[in-house]
């Protein structure tokens, strides 16, 4: 038997509230390189919270994160800002692009903050858009692509830095059926092709089925898998 | 929702007897009313059926009582019977075209029995999602835009059953029971 590979990120008993409100209670995840687990549970039960600590956006109040055996507790902020920026890339629900940039600007930008030059990364963002099939929006600002035009152009983003994992919130959760299963397919086919990990946080359980497996999360902790004790 | 197999009644009509001894007339009772959707019980069939119940040993005639009607024989679970309860009630119900009705009596049965349904909810889930997961991967494969759609229109149903399996956990969790 082949010894599955070590994890590439690994969260052991994470705590996080909000003042009063508990939103994790010793949640737990493994991730290994190039995997799909989709995060699920019902509304309230953490998900969002647990891959917000995932990608080192939020700090838990207790419990470890580590990426590549680093603690992300132990990074400084703009250390963990380059990890966020260079090792991770996040897909939320509305896209979340700047308004003000065009779609090849806003694919340019995690390139542009990491300090390549300007037509280096332009060429780059342009491949990825083309990659997508939303080349022709490149001058296009988000105000003027459609719902999954600009989920695609936010794929773009994320994967623009080869990063080894992608995090995506609900990331069909604001278009349709049919353009979020298009927008869905592209993103788990980009993450596969780079060979990137990808974690999806979705209610949706034809979002889920696309994972290699399935984490649910409930009152905040991670529920047992089936073949563990209840 | 129609019968598929016999033996799903069989199951259901231990499911009953699991609160006491009865007898035909009650169990077509207690299953009408906890299948309203269901078509009422003809008590042809529930004779059959507890007559193969006591031809495999899991029930056993107890006592036959005559008041002014007829006479009534009340059967009880054997520990074969109640053994086999437990073991229907656990196993997982292959994801398939009448799968969902199975689902509904066994986790009916379950909170009537006082069974853990939780678990077997949460196991059922990781059936279905795995199922689903399996066609998703077919659809991806698939050249014809025909079998995609056919495979929709699964995925759609498997969708549905998992949205109730879901819907149910969080009910139980509310209440404790569906009274």
């Amino acid at each position: 038997m082949i010894d599955a590979p070590e994890p590439i990120l690994s969260a052991h008993g994470i705590h996080k509230s909000f003042g009063r409100t508990v939103a994790l209670r010793g949640a737990a995840l493994e991730l290994r390189p190039g995997e799909c687990v989709a995060i699920t549970g019902p509304s309230g039960s953490g998900k969002s919270t647990l891959l917000h600590c995932l990608a080192g956006v939020l700090l838990p109040d207790s419990g470890v994160v580590t990426f590549r055996g680093a603690r992300l507790d132990g990074l400084g902020v703009d250390e963990r800002t380059r990890l966020r920026r260079i090792s991770f890339g996040l897909v939320l629900q509305f896209g979340q692009l700047v308004p003000e940039l065009t779609a090849l600007e806003n694919v340019a930008l995690p390139l542009l903050l990491e300090g390549r030059r300007r037509p280096d990364a332009a060429a780059v963002a342009a491949q990825w858009l083309e990659r997508l099939e939303v080349g022709q929006l490149a001058t296009t600002r988000p105000t003027a692509m459609s719902g999954g035009e600009a989920q695609r152009v936010a794929i773009a983003r994320a994967l623009v830095t080869s990063p080894d994992i992608v995090f995506a919130d609900e990331p069909t959760g604001a278009l349709d059926t049919v353009t979020g299963e298009l927008a869905l397919d592209v993103l788990v086919k980009a993450t596969r092709e780079t060979e990137a990990a990808l974690v999806l946080v979705t209610h949706d359980n034809r979002v889920a089925a696309v994972a290699d497996r399935e984490v649910v999360l409930r009152d905040g902790a991670v529920e047992p898998g089936p073949g563990d004790p209840a | 929702m129609v019968y598929t197999c016999t033996m799903s009644l069989g199951s259901v009509l231990l499911g009953v007897l699991a609160a006491g001894p009865a007898h035909g007339y009650d169990l077509k009772r207690a299953h009408d009313g906890r299948f309203p959707a269901a078509r009422p019980l003809a008590y042809g069939q529930v004779y059959a059926t507890l007559a193969r119940l006591e031809r495999d040993g899991l029930v056993e005639q107890v006592e036959t009582r005559q008041h002014a009607g007829p006479e009534r024989t009340v059967y009880a679970l054997t520990a074969s019977g109640r053994d086999e309860l437990r073991r229907w009630l656990a196993e997982t119900e292959q994801p398939g075209p009448y799968a969902a009705d199975e689902l509904v009596r066994k986790t009916i049965t379950a909170l009537h029995t006082g069974a853990d349904s939780v678990d077997f909810l949460r196991r059922q889930r990781a059936v279905h999602l795995e199922a689903m997961r399996a066609l998703t991967r077919e659809r991806a494969a698939a050249a014809e835009p025909g079998t995609r759609i056919a495979l929709d229109h699964t995925l759609a149903h498997l969708d549905a059953d998992l949205r109730w399996l879901e819907e149910t956990r969080e009910r139980i969790a509310q209440d404790g029971t569906t009274r």
